[in-house]
């Protein structure tokens, strides 16, 4: 039994990659896009586009599309060191201008807008009403590190609302923040509308007034990327996102319209 | 015989592709490496601040692990009792843990509402999480397994005879085990220490997880590295990770027989 030990479990590694990288696409009926793309995009996007990827599929029978779900930054990050990816989707025109500058995406056209909201736990038992109820020292607040969009914009609605604060941390992407506060251990984040929604009943969110303020939302901007191995298919996710069908799922999402 | 030459010549094809693999990320930091502006990129305040933080976090990471591991370890090599080898799987866990799961399980353990942190926080008001201490309660959990493998290994190594006599002349457990454990092993164990700080001190993944990233309190070098390529700084990440790259290759070699003797 212990000599069979290791080579049991050296089996069940080499299983386990199998089965994990075995997928692969076939090819589809001639004329309708097919095959398979990769969409990198914004954290903030990952139920939006994942509920899109399902209705693409659904409409194109033989596509298949994959998504890399990370902040912003990260992802043009990963594009210019050569990841492949047929889709770059950001949650800021910014991290879009930079990717374009450095030549890894094609034109991009907005797809969808984005409010910031006040997250807070389940039942709001601190009694977070206003953005300077976030100054209260006892008050554990979590915002985005300001490398990525909704940093940017959490700490651009704390100065023209005049709070100064120090937050407990500037986590990695708007997830981490929503599960801070989800896990309890922060008492309030600035996310987007979206993620809260998309959290579930452990948090809930406050409606703290800047959110009416179109400096203060988040932009979403979707390119091809110049280095797409399928570039026809890249193009069918694009128009899709921006058709009437993929605006109203996006919608229904809490997203505005682009 | 006849089949030697070529068995052999994929051996070393193999050993040079693995070496290759090994070895390219490092001469390729070195490669893109700012060597004309690292003083500059490692004197900004930010890196300055991560540099510091990252020396205390260790420093204390080292502190909880010697404390609780050498116990570990000499409880695993002297004493026999039911589920030994269980627990001595468990603290190889770590090692191969997702740092990234174990910064989770480090908050349902500690954090605010954890099975432990909610009595730190209610009785003591004591939180970890988003402080240095629970940075480096994160790089002392992924670090506790180099150093325990290391000194259970010691430990056993070391003469039980010798210890076996001083107890019989009287003397304590505890005596036993500084005049004349510790002289035999010392070695070996201060090998384990070393080691466990250049993990402690290259943690990312559990700590961002579990302490997040707060510039001054948890935001260490490897943290810093991360948000430098994150905001497009690559010279000054890299001039970051050459410093844990110089660390980790002097570590590593000062330790080489060492680390090699006690596996």
């Amino acid at each position: 039994m212990s000599r069979r030990g290791p080579g049991l479990a050296l089996g069940l590694a080499l299983a386990v990659t199998g089965v994990a990288c075995g997928g692969g696409s076939g090819p589809g009926p001639l004329g309708a896009p097919a095959g398979s793309i990769t969409v990198l995009a914004a954290a903030s996007l990952t139920e939006a586009f994942t509920a899109l990827g399902r209705d693409f599929e659904a409409r194109h029978p033989g596509a298949s599309v994959r998504f890399g779900f990370a902040g912003s930054a990260t992802l043009a990050r990963q594009l210019e060191a050569g990841a492949p990816a047929d889709v770059f989707a950001s949650a800021d025109e910014q991290t879009m201008a930079r990717a374009a500058a450095a030549g890894v995406v094609g034109e991009a056209r907005i797809m969808a807008r984005n409010r910031l909201a006040l997250v807070v736990e389940a039942g709001n038992p601190r009694g977070i009403a206003t953005l300077a109820d976030l100054a209260d020292p006892g008050v554990v607040l979590v915002l985005c590190a300001p490398q990525v969009p909704c940093g940017r914009l959490g700490a651009a609605a704390l100065a023209r609302a005049g709070v100064a604060i120090q937050p407990a941390s500037l986590e990695d992407d708007v997830k981490a923040v929503v599960a801070k506060v989800a896990l309890g251990e922060a008492d309030a984040g600035i996310a987007y509308a979206t993620d809260v929604g998309a959290a579930g009943p452990a948090v809930e969110g406050v409606d703290v007034g800047v959110v009416d303020d179109p400096d203060l939302e988040a932009v979403y901007p979707v390119a091809v990327a110049s280095a797409a191995a399928n570039p026809a298919l890249a193009v069918a996710w694009i128009d899709f996102v921006l058709s009437d069908a993929g605006q109203a799922r996006l919608r229904e999402l809490g997203f505005l319209p682009a | 015989m006849r089949g030697r030459a070529p068995r052999s010549r994929l051996a070393l094809a193999g050993a040079a592709v693995g070496g290759a693999v090994l070895v390219l990320p490092v001469v390729g930091l070195a490669w893109r490496a700012p060597w004309g502006a690292l003083a500059s990129d490692l004197t900004t305040p930010a890196a300055r601040t991560a540099l510091r933080l990252s020396l205390v976090c260790s420093g204390w990471a080292t502190v909880i692990t010697v404390a609780t591991g050498v116990p570990l370890a000499w409880v695993l090599a002297r004493v026999a009792f039911p589920g030994r080898r269980v627990v001595r799987a468990l603290v190889l866990v770590p090692l191969v843990l997702p740092p990234v799961v174990g910064g989770v399980g480090l908050l349902l353990a500690f954090g605010r509402r954890g099975l432990v942190g909610r009595y730190l926080s209610d009785w003591f008001s004591v939180s970890l999480p988003f402080s240095t201490a629970g940075a480096a309660l994160a790089e002392a959990f992924v670090a506790l397994p180099f150093l325990v493998l290391t000194a259970e290994a010691a430990f056993r190594g070391a003469d039980r005879g010798l210890e076996e006599a001083a107890r019989t002349l009287g003397a304590s457990p505890w005596r036993v085990f500084r005049q004349v454990t510790l002289p035999a092993t010392w070695p070996t164990l201060a090998a384990g220490v070393a080691l466990a700080w250049a993990r402690a001190l290259g943690e990312f993944g559990a700590t961002i997880t579990f302490a997040g990233n707060a510039p001054g309190r948890t935001t260490t070098i490897p943290l810093q590295v991360y948000l430098l390529l994150q905001s497009g700084e690559l010279d000054s990440a890299i001039a970051l990770s050459l410093v844990l790259l110089a660390v980790s290759v002097a570590v590593l070699a000062g330790l080489r027989q060492r680390w090699l003797g006690a596996l």
